[in-house]
């Protein structure tokens, strides 16, 4: 890894410079992430007063768990609605801001705020549009002859908590492929309207391919967030209901562990969960050493 | 803009017109409802235009402890989480500003390592040992604390990662034209350094700042005394109601008042908020 | 004031690489000296080590009289020029020149009478209160050469201050460091790629070659004597022609031609032999000269450059402008104006002109 040609020769100083961030490191990520590790192995008495080691057997229990298989492909389902929804909806407002020139400014401002917002307000906001007895949207969709239940049907939760997600990260998505289209070479548009391509062919057969690298970088930051950021959304709104219908890998660890108080069962989903970020940081930093190559 | 296609452009503004009428709407019905009083909000859709109770339900909300089911008043709520986000957006900056600088500018024996420890943080967000990390925190007495609230939030590898890149693109003579000028690593870190970083530091405070202000589980864990409550704690427990019924106005009003701070930093300071967000993701 | 003594210094790089080599140079208190090379000569590395900004492996550095080896660069009592200025860019042009007598305590009275001075000499009073990045190229050239000169050092180094610059200013710059240095008489060591700028500027140059000290000498030494063939071909434009020749007593065969030498035998055998495009000329009829076939011509304006082959071997020769040519030549060339060079090391072999070989230095580290 690099440094600067010249260095600063100190001993005892880059030591002191790095051991706020290292000394909280260690005891608030690392001890802990090892414990859960460690505790994944083990039970503990009801009294907490002993543990024993079991070795696999909570990892064993889990995957045999239909609820937490549930719970994993449901945090699949959800993560590919987020994703898709905003991202989809971020390159479309990216694609329409980047037309402009005047005002993409003004736009720009329109649509960045919601990320501002915090997942526990956008949860509520989006639940109280949606209120069953009160909403705005239950309500007109009365009218064409829709009942809009999310306290009973799950389906119609999933798609609550989706679109409360989906909403706070649009403004992310849309200003980076807007950072990437405007970085699509200018000539090149103009090459191509010579060679007789209207705008909509353009995006589609130029703009689209170019964006890949942006896309790819964003579909890996979008599933992160939908599988740990969104956790206050379904906190704060369904808590993992109707009938777990909503509840995701995140809140589930929540429950077992700090609800539930199942130690044992809570540090195999959390020790599951960290080895999924870990793929997650790991594709995307392969990613990002290509991205500088390049 | 490649050719001039009037038809499309109008095309264009429609879309992007409607595009921010639907992303507005849940604001735009949240601000309608808390003029509303709770009548009004229980007895069908929520009407969409201002009502008559704006003062009436913001005055109560800020001062008025059982407005809120029991919380202390939101302007209490307001500050907690006003000190939250100070505290973390000054701590993050702090230790990484020094990490990096300790990582790009000596050699040293276990510089790797300690790079790599930072780096692992970002594989282990709090969600993911959320049980360990409260018994931690229990062990050492910080419950309940402000040290509790910040100090475990604080250490950051994606600032940290922003400094050490923009310190990468420091021209080397820079560190050598002052060393000739005798300045040593505080003095160069101080008067060369820092002033450097000033556009970083900025967009670092608008993203932390954010970041800092929407913190949600880690209140969740952390506080069970309700002086220590911030505004996210607060939306929870006014939505998880006692005898079944919501106090929307007030949640609405909650809302408006939980969102307006870094909404309007995000607006005012859109030049560095977009920088934040584009370098510390990269 | 100062003189800097450099003996056996080596920069050997983890994995055993030798970016500098045993190199020693006495500077004498006062002199200007150029280190000139191609790029990765290790020029850079030498100036560097003598500024402590590079630790030294072998050898060692004293700066008037003190050994440096273990000193900070703030120490040594040097100032450096930055190729790339290296100004501090949230400082105004004041607060860069103060900055460093500022770190040493210096009175704010004598600072401000030194800025001034300094500002005055160089002619950049009036952006004072100026930031680098409202300056042109030029004043930030000056900007730079007056932080070095504000701290009134043993010695001024200098790591390439022109090459950022366009051409005309460079010549210009080129003309005010030497002004700058003769009225300060600080003792200099500045580093170059660009062998007419260490020919106009050094008193005396140091040609580098892979870590190893080519020749030393003044710039017309150099010129007029190149120690080898790298120093021929480095020094001089158009670089010096370099062909095989054969030597047979005082018979120096070159391709098909044979010159008489005269008496002059300086070796036998195979030799390389060195003549500058200058000294070629076309052969009046009768003399010896050498056949040559003509590829294509440079107009230079005040001559042509004539590039072509004897032989299988490509010459250039430069002619008077209004020369007329024709496709095949005959090229004449005075005895005392060849170079001799070992075919084998490419070191010079003594040649015959008896001034040059009394000029002579010592070549290279002992």
């Amino acid at each position: 890894m690099e440094t600067k040609r010249t260095t600063f020769n100190n001993r005892l100083l880059p030591y002191l410079l790095l051991a706020p961030q290292l000394i909280i490191t260690l005891i608030f990520f690392i001890w802990p992430a090892a414990q859960a590790f460690k505790s994944s192995f083990e039970r503990e008495d009801p009294f907490g007063m002993s543990t024993v080691f079991v070795g696999i057997q909570h990892y064993q229990r889990l995957l045999e768990d239909p609820n937490y298989i549930d719970a994993l492909l449901r945090t699949m389902v959800f993560a590919v609605c987020v994703t898709s929804l905003a991202m989809i909806l971020g390159l479309a407002f990216a694609a329409a801001v980047d037309r402009l020139t005047r005002t993409s400014r003004i736009y720009t401002t329109l649509l960045v705020w919601p990320y501002a917002v915090a997942p526990v307000v956008a949860g509520v906001l989006w639940w109280f549009v949606f209120n069953t007895s009160t909403g705005l949207l239950p309500f007109f969709l009365q009218k064409i002859g829709f009942k809009w239940d999310h306290d009973l049907n799950g389906t119609h939760a999933m798609i609550l908590i989706s679109i409360a997600a989906a909403w706070k990260q649009i403004s992310y998505n849309f200003l980076f492929f807007l950072a990437g289209l405007q970085s699509v070479p200018h000539s090149l548009m103009e090459a191509a309207a010579i060679d007789g391509s209207g705008p909509v062919k353009r995006f589609f057969t130029i703009s689209l391919p170019l964006l890949s690298p942006t896309t790819f970088f964003l579909f890996i930051i979008n599933v992160n967030y939908a599988m740990f950021d969104t956790f206050p959304i379904v906190d704060a709104t369904t808590a993992g209901g109707p009938a777990q219908a909503t509840t995701t890998l995140v809140y589930k660890v929540y429950q077992d562990g700090f609800v539930g108080l199942n130690l044992g069962s809570s540090s195999a989903q959390s020790v599951m969960l960290m080895m999924i970020v870990m793929v997650l940081t790991f594709v995307q930093f392969r990613y990002v050493e290509r991205r500088v190559q390049y | 803009m490649v050719e001039n296609r009037p038809i499309l452009n109008i095309l264009t503004h429609l879309f992007l017109i409607l595009g921010f009428v639907v992303v507005a709407l849940p604001v735009y019905v949240a601000v309608m409802a808390s003029t509303q009083d709770l009548p009004t909000l229980m007895s069908g859709p929520v009407p969409l235009w201002p009502g008559s109770h704006f003062i009436e339900n913001y005055t109560q909300l800020l001062t008025n402890v059982s407005a809120a089911n029991g919380l202390p008043n939101y302007s209490h709520m307001a500050m907690n989480s006003l000190i939250m986000a100070l505290v973390i957006t000054i701590g993050k900056i702090s230790i990484s500003i020094l990490s990096a600088y300790a990582i790009v500018y000596f050699r040293f024996p276990f510089r790797q390592l300690a790079f790599w420890v930072i780096f692992v943080t970002l594989m282990l967000p709090v969600e993911v040992r959320i049980m360990p990390t409260y018994k931690i925190v229990a062990d050492l007495g910080m419950l309940n604390s402000w040290a509790g609230l910040t100090i475990p939030l604080i250490a950051s590898a994606t600032a940290t990662f922003l400094f050490r890149q923009f310190f990468m693109t420091v021209p080397d003579e820079l560190l050598e034209a002052a060393r000739v000028d005798g300045a040593g690593p505080i003095k160069f870190f101080r008067d060369i350094l820092l002033p450097l970083s000033r556009t970083n530091i900025g967009a670092l405070c608008v993203i932390l700042f954010i970041y800092g202000w929407i913190q949600y589980l880690w209140p969740l864990l952390m506080t069970t005394d309700t002086g220590y409550y911030t505004l996210m704690m607060g939306m929870k427990r006014m939505v998880t109601a006692q005898d079944g019924i919501i106090p929307w106005n007030f949640v609405m009003a909650g809302s408006v008042l939980a969102m307006l701070p870094p909404i309007l930093i995000v607006i005012f300071m859109q030049r560095l908020f977009i920088r934040g967000l584009t370098e510390t993701e990269k | 004031m100062a003189g800097i003594h450099i003996a056996g210094v080596s920069k050997i790089y983890t994995g055993g690489v030798k970016a500098v080599n045993s190199v020693s140079l006495d500077i004498a208190d006062g002199e200007f000296i150029v280190l000139v090379g191609p790029s990765g000569c290790g020029k850079s590395t030498l100036l560097r080590m003598v500024a402590g900004l590079e630790t030294i492996s072998e050898g060692e550095v004293s700066i008037g009289g003190r050994v440096v080896n273990r000193m900070e660069p703030a120490e040594r009592d040097i100032a450096m020029v930055f190729q790339n200025y290296a100004l501090y860019p949230h400082m105004t042009v004041y607060q860069n020149l103060a900055y460093g007598l500022k770190n040493r305590g210096t009175p704010k009275a004598e600072i401000d009478a030194r800025v001034a001075e300094a500002a005055r000499m160089l002619e950049i009073t009036q952006y004072l209160e100026r930031k680098p990045r409202a300056l042109s190229g030029g004043q930030r050239q000056r900007v730079a050469m007056g932080r070095a000169i504000v701290r009134k050092p043993a010695a001024f180094l200098f790591d390439e201050p022109l090459s950022n610059l366009d051409a005309k200013l460079r010549v210009s710059m080129r003309g005010e460091i030497k002004r700058l240095q003769r009225r300060l008489g600080t003792t200099s060591l500045y580093v170059t790629h660009d062998q007419l700028e260490a020919m106009t500027l050094a008193d005396r140059l140091v040609v580098l070659s892979a870590g190893q000290i080519e020749q030393i000498g003044t710039p017309l030494e150099v010129y007029h004597t190149p120690a080898s063939t790298f120093v021929a071909s480095f020094i001089g434009s158009p670089a010096m022609n370099l062909v095989s020749g054969e030597l047979h007593g005082d018979r120096l065969a070159i391709g098909p031609a044979v010159f008489d030498l005269k008496g002059f035998a300086p070796t036998s055998g195979p030799v390389t032999v060195g003549v500058r495009a200058e000294d070629l000329r076309l052969a009046r009829a009768g003399e010896s000269s050498m056949p040559f076939r003509v590829d294509y011509i440079e107009e230079l304006g005040s001559q042509r450059l004539v590039h072509g082959t004897v032989g299988d071997q490509t010459l250039t020769a430069a002619v008077p402008a209004e020369t007329q040519l024709g496709d095949d030549l005959h090229l004449a060339v005075e005895v005392e104006k060849l170079h001799f060079f070992s075919k084998e090391s490419g070191r010079r072999i003594a040649d015959r002109a008896p001034q040059s070989v009394a000029r002579m230095e010592p070549v290279g580290a002992a």
